[in-house]
């Protein structure tokens, strides 16, 4: 049991730091994943990872594979998409739906464009799928940094990140902070994203955000425990894929993610206001 | 005028250049209780929009005069009932005026929720999700809302629809005892009868404002046809709205009102009523 559950965490630097590195992942992103999935945005978040791919083409195309241009480059990305797309959806007619799909799309030609320009498909590979099981101590050092700034931001604006799902137009009556709130969150996204590209990829990066999220909707109604159960969920999805990754010399980004997608699917299934208990099992009823 | 609560200053408000509220002038006074009538697309929504400022205006100004807190019940709310949240955790964004982004609800502010609730009937609703309410049961968890923001000006916009009898008399209680504690209450209402019995001042709306003052006056069978008589729709090629126009039924362009925000413009003839927003009561 040791060896199979401890011992590699014990022996081996690297999969201490893959260990490090997607637990404080999942300590910001399962929150924010939360928030996309309750606000019907859960493919904008997919949209967002795509988003991200020409900017960290970017920062490949000059300086190869490095976190830090890379990083910054995704970040610059997401950003500008997030706020065009944001910015269409809300003084426009256009939904954000429609207006996100537009962006990324354009932006994701681009960036596959842009790193076979100079890379391989092995580098396109990495970022697209990434390595967590080659985080340096920068890459450790910018997901700790994000996972605080997420934790700190979503503390503060708590409130009115709620009250803008729950009733928008009520906020705007009461506060001006509703459209700036709606972006903050929007960068709360690509923050938690680009955190996630170097671990798992752009394109798996949504996966442990919107996994746990939709999971933990199946066993609670308030929006407080969901965000825990979440995190506790993104933890042992985390855990799970790198043992599975780890004994069976699977990749550990795909690894992570069906991990977290078993759950989603027993949650699915056998959550408190899943499928069995809300469906299939019979029920008696009250007299009032 | 010391007594007003809201001014409106040749207000026009509107989506695309098309106005939907035309030319309004006068001043709600602080304390009143009006009830704001017309037809459909007679800018009854859009006039509370431009008050509480999520609309801005094309022409005019609408000055909160005291710089009122408002409380604003929309028609069509923007709520997501399928958000994961309960009563007590709708009516408790009330307290947002009071204690903003960070501010702890203290014990009193809970106690005040609760004693909301009481007040529209929703007792022993708190731990319920929304999702789970009636329509009628989520009116009145909005009303409980408007309660607890304890705002000065309170706009309600057609807060009767599908609510049962016994409902809108209560709500209608509600009302009174915010008009008796001297708040300025504007309401929306389609039925006629309830704004007679209940309601001491009217604005007649028809894109213009087609009379406005006591109840009785403004809902006289003229008035009433008049404002029936409106024309609903817009027109793309309508003619600008010029200050030396008459423009009973012109549509404005949003810039050629800023010559004449401060003469009075050639309609007094058109509508003699609304010249000088509601007499006393």
């Amino acid at each position: 049991m040791y060896d199979f559950l401890i011992a590699p965490f014990v022996e081996f630097g690297f999969m201490q730091r893959a260990l490090a590195g997607s637990l404080m992942l999942s300590l910001g992103a399962c929150p924010v994943g939360v928030f996309l999935m309750l606000r019907r945005m859960s493919l904008t978040g997919d949209a967002m990872a795509h988003a991200i791919l020409p900017g960290a083409a970017v920062g490949f195309l000059f300086f190869g594979l490095q976190i830090v241009p890379m990083t910054i480059g995704g970040l610059i990305a997401g950003v500008i998409v997030a706020l065009g797309a944001g910015a269409v959806s809300r003084f426009t007619v256009q939904k954000e739906d429609a207006s996100m799909a537009a962006f990324y799309l354009i932006s994701l030609a681009l960036g596959v464009l842009m790193v076979s320009l100079r890379g391989s498909s092995v580098d396109l590979m990495h970022v697209l799928f990434g390595t967590v099981l080659a985080l340096n101590n920068d890459a450790l050092t910018l997901i700790a940094a994000i996972s605080v700034i997420t934790l700190a931001t979503l503390g503060i604006f708590w409130r009115a990140i709620v009250a803008e799902c729950l009733d928008p137009l009520f906020l705007r009556s009461v506060s001006r902070l509703g459209t700036p709130v709606h972006f903050i969150f929007l960068g709360l996204v690509v923050l938690n994203l680009v955190g996630g590209f170097q671990a798992l990829g752009t394109l798996l990066s949504v996966g442990l955000m919107m996994l746990p999220a939709a999971a933990a909707r199946f066993w609670t109604a308030r929006v407080e425990p969901m965000c825990l159960l979440a995190i506790v969920i993104g933890f042992g999805s985390c855990i799970a894929g790198l043992l599975l990754s780890y004994h069976a010399s699977l990749p550990s980004g795909p690894a992570i993610i069906l991990s977290a997608g078993l759950v989603y699917f027993v949650s699915t299934i056998f959550g408190t206001r899943g499928v069995f208990n809300t469906r299939l099992r019979r029920h008696r009823h009250r007299t009032a | 005028m010391t007594d007003a609560c809201l001014t409106f200053r040749d207000l026009t408000l509107g989506y695309n250049s098309h106005p939907a509220v035309h030319h309004l002038n006068g001043a709600v006074k602080a304390g009143s209780l009006t009830a704001v009538v017309g037809a459909n697309g007679s800018g009854k929504s859009t006039l509370m929009k431009g008050i509480v400022g999520v609309l801005k205006p094309m022409a005019g100004a609408c000055l909160n005069t005291r710089n009122a807190r408002i409380a604003y019940l929309p028609q069509q709310s923007e709520l997501d009932r399928s958000f994961p949240a309960r009563v007590v955790d709708l009516v408790s964004l009330g307290l947002w005026p009071r204690r903003g982004l960070l501010g702890r609800f203290t014990k009193e502010d809970r106690e005040e929720v609760s004693k909301a609730l009481k007040a529209v009937g929703l007792e022993g609703f708190e731990t319920r999700p929304i999702d789970s309410l009636s329509g009628g049961q989520l009116q009145r968890a909005l009303f409980a809302r408007v309660l607890v923001q304890d705002a000065e000006l309170i706009l309600l916009d057609e807060p009767f629809n599908a609510v049962d009898a016994k409902t809108v008399s209560d709500l209608i209680q509600l009302i009174k005892r915010w008009h008796g504690e001297n708040r300025t209450v504007m309401v929306v209402v389609h039925d006629l009868e309830l704004v007679r019995e209940h309601f001491p001042e009217t604005l007649l709306l028809a894109r213009r404002p087609v009379a406005w003052g006591e109840t009785k006056e403004t809902l006289r069978p003229d008035n009433l046809l008049r404002a029936r008589r409106f024309d609903e729709a817009w027109h793309e090629d309508a003619p600008w709205c010029e200050p030396d126009h008459g423009h009973g039924h012109a549509h404005a362009h949003p810039h050629a009102h800023d010559h004449h925000h401060h003469h009075e413009h050639g309609e007094v003839l058109d509508r003699p009523d609304h010249e000088t927003g509601p007499r006393a009561a």
